[in-house]
C-alpha cells in the first residue's frame, strides 16, 4: 500500500509534464499556429481535443483494427520469445553452433525489416502470417542475445559446485543457469515489446486489409488525420500495456534480479 | 604447479592443507573433486581413482558460500538431495532437520539475501554435508568472514565435524584454524606445491576456543606449524 502511494507520487511529475504538453499542443494547434507556421491548412493539424473526440467516435473502429494488430503482435512476440530462448540456450551449450550462427543471429538484426516486409507479403498474402514473422524478426534479436548473455553469466566456480553437487550438463542448465538468465531474458522481452508494436505496423503497410496500420495509411490517403493520431494512440499504449505486463511478471518470477552475481562476483578473488 | 604430495586421510578424519596463497592448495582440491583433469599421478577415494567416481564420492565447498539468491535457505542446502533425485518435501525436510541442527532452526525460509555472512556460510556446509558423500573438500571456508564470526564457525564446524563420520579435507591459510578444526595439518611449499610436514593437532578436550588454543600443547603445535611454513616460504 505505501510502495503504491509512493510510486503514484513518483508519477506526479511526469502526469504534469504530459498535461502542459498536451495544454500547449491544444492552444497551438486551436488557435492555428502550428498551421500557420508549417504554412497547413488547420484541419491537417488536429488538437488533442479532437484526437480525444476521434477516440471517442471511431472507438469500435478502432478497437475492431486494433485487435487484429494485438493478435499480430502477441504472436510476433511469442514466436520471438520461443525462438529466441531456444536458439540462446543452443549456442550456450554448443560452442560450435554459436561458431556457426552466432553472426547469422546478429545478421539477422541487420536487415531492415522495411526492406523484408514487401518481400514476406509477396510470399505470404495478406494474411497475418508476414505480420507475425516481421515481429518474430524484430523481436527475436534483444531476446536471443540477452538469454545469450543471461546464460553466461553464472560464474564458471557455481557450475562446479553444482557439478560437485552431482548435477549433469542439462540440471546445471535447469537449475542455475535458466534460473540466473531469466532476468536477463526479460530485459530482454520488454525492449521486444517496445518495438514489436513499429513491426506491426511495418507489417501492414507492407500489405494488408486490417489493423491499425492498415487503418492510419487509409487515414492518411484520406487526409483523415486526427484519427491517424488516435491510431496512434492506441498503437502506443499498446506496447506501454506490453511492457508494464512485462515488468509485472518480471517482479512475479525474477524477483532476485539480474545483477546479483555482480558484487559477489567481485568478492571471490583468490 | 604440484609436485610431491602424497596425502591419505583416514574416515572420520579432518586433514588441513596449510600453505601460502597461490601455492595450489584450492587446485589441489578441485582435483580430488574429479573437478579438474589430473595431469598426472593419481588420486583415490575410496580405492576408485575415476574422476567421475571421485566427484560423487565428495562435495565441494568453495570459499564463497554461491548460494543460489531465489531458493530458500533449505532449498538452497538441499539442492545435492534434489538433484538425487529426492522429492522437494522430504528434501525440504531433511534440509531443515540439518539446519536446526547446525543452528539455523527459525530460518529456513529466508532468502539468502536476508541472512548475514556467517549464517550463509553455514547453509553452506548444511548444503556440503547434506550431499551425503563420504568425502568433504573445504577450500578456505570463512575466510571472507570477520574475525569473531570466523573463531564462532570454527568453534562450531570442529563440533560438527566431530560428529559426522566423513573424512574432511580443509584447505586454509590459517595455521590455528588448521590446527584447531583438523586432526592434522599438512604445510605446503610455494609452487610447486610439496608437503614439508605434517604436524599433528594436540588433543585438547577444552570446550571453549579461547581455551583451546591457549593450552601450551597447541601453542607449541602452532610454532612447529609456522616454523615449518616459515622454512618453506
Amino acid at each position: 500500500m505505501n510502495g503504491r502511494l509512493t510510486s503514484i507520487l513518483r508519477l506526479w511529475p511526469t502526469a504534469l509534464a504530459v498535461l502542459a504538453l498536451l495544454g500547449a499542443w491544444q492552444l497551438a494547434a486551436s488557435t492555428g499556429a502550428i498551421a500557420d507556421a508549417l504554412g497547413l491548412d488547420s484541419f491537417l493539424v488536429p488538437s488533442p481535443a479532437e484526437i480525444g473526440d476521434s477516440l471517442w467516435t471511431d472507438r469500435s473502429l478502432l478497437a475492431d483494427n486494433a485487435w487484429v494488430t494485438l493478435q499480430e503482435v502477441v504472436a510476433g512476440f511469442a514466436a520471438a520469445l520461443a525462438l529466441g530462448i531456444a536458439t540462446a540456450v543452443l549456442l550456450h551449450l554448443s560452442p560450435l553452433a554459436r561458431r556457426i550462427s552466432y553472426p547469422l543471429v546478429i545478421a539477422s538484426q541487420t536487415i531492415p525489416v522495411i526492406v523484408i516486409a514487401p518481400v514476406l507479403v509477396v510470399w505470404f498474402g495478406f494474411g497475418i502470417g508476414p505480420k507475425v514473422a516481421i515481429i518474430a524478426l524484430i523481436c527475436f534479436f534483444p531476446i536471443a542475445v540477452n538469454a545469450l548473455d543471461g546464460l553466461g553469466t553464472v560464474p564458471a566456480e557455481q557450475r562446479k559446485l553444482m557439478r560437485s553437487l552431482g548435477a549433469g550438463r542439462l540440471r546445471v542448465l535447469t537449475m542455475l543457469e535458466a534460473p540466473t538468465a531469466l532476468p536477463f531474458v526479460l530485459s530482454g522481452a520488454k525492449i521486444a515489446a517496445a518495438v514489436a508494436v513499429i513491426g506491426a505496423v511495418f507489417g501492414e503497410w507492407a500489405g494488408a486489409n486490417d489493423g491499425l496500420g492498415h487503418l492510419m495509411l487509409v487515414d492518411n490517403a484520406q487526409l483523415e488525420v486526427p484519427r491517424m493520431f488516435a491510431a496512434m494512440v492506441w498503437l502506443s499504449a499498446m506496447a506501454i500495456a506490453l511492457f508494464g505486463l512485462l515488468s509485472m511478471i518480471e517482479r512475479r518470477i525474477a524477483w532476485w534480479g539480474a545483477a546479483e552475481h555482480g558484487p559477489q562476483a567481485e568478492a571471490g578473488g583468490r | 604447479m604440484l609436485a610431491g604430495i602424497e596425502l591419505e586421510v583416514a574416515p572420520g578424519e579432518t586433514l588441513a592443507l596449510v600453505g601460502p596463497s597461490g601455492c595450489g592448495k584450492s587446485t589441489l582440491l578441485e582435483l580430488v573433486a574429479g573437478l579438474q583433469p589430473l595431469q598426472a599421478g593419481s588420486i583415490e577415494i575410496d580405492g576408485d581413482p575415476s574422476p567421475a567416481a571421485r566427484t560423487a564420492r565428495s562435495a565441494w565447498m568453495p570459499q564463497r558460500d554461491l548460494l543460489l539468491p531465489w531458493k530458500r535457505a533449505a532449498d538452497n542446502a538441499a539442492v545435492a538431495l534434489r538433484l538425487a533425485g529426492g522429492d522437494r518435501r522430504e528434501s525440504r525436510r531433511r534440509a531443515g532437520a540439518m539446519l536446526h541442527r547446525l543452528g539455523l532452526s527459525g530460518f529456513a525460509d529466508a532468502l539468502p539475501g536476508e541472512l548475514s555472512g556467517g549464517m550463509r556460510q553455514r547453509v553452506a556446509v548444511a548444503r556440503t554435508l547434506l550431499a551425503g558423500t563420504p568425502v568433504l573438500l573445504l577450500d578456505e571456508p570463512f575466510a571472507a568472514l570477520d574475525a569473531i564470526t570466523r573463531g564462532e564457525l570454527q568453534t562450531w564446524l570442529r563440533a560438527t565435524l566431530a560428529s559426522e563420520h566423513r573424512s574432511t579435507l580443509l584447505v586454509t591459510h590459517d595455521v590455528e584454524e588448521a590446527l584447531y578444526v583438523a586432526d592434522r595439518a599438512a604445510i605446503l611449499t610455494p609452487r610447486p606445491a610439496a608437503v614439508t610436514a605434517v604436524i599433528e593437532a594436540p588433543a585438547i578436550p577444552a570446550a571453549a576456543r579461547a581455551d583451546a588454543i591457549s593450552d601450551p600443547a597447541f601453542v607449541a603445535a602452532r610454532a612447529a606449524a609456522l616454523k615449518s611454513l616459515g622454512a618453506a616460504a
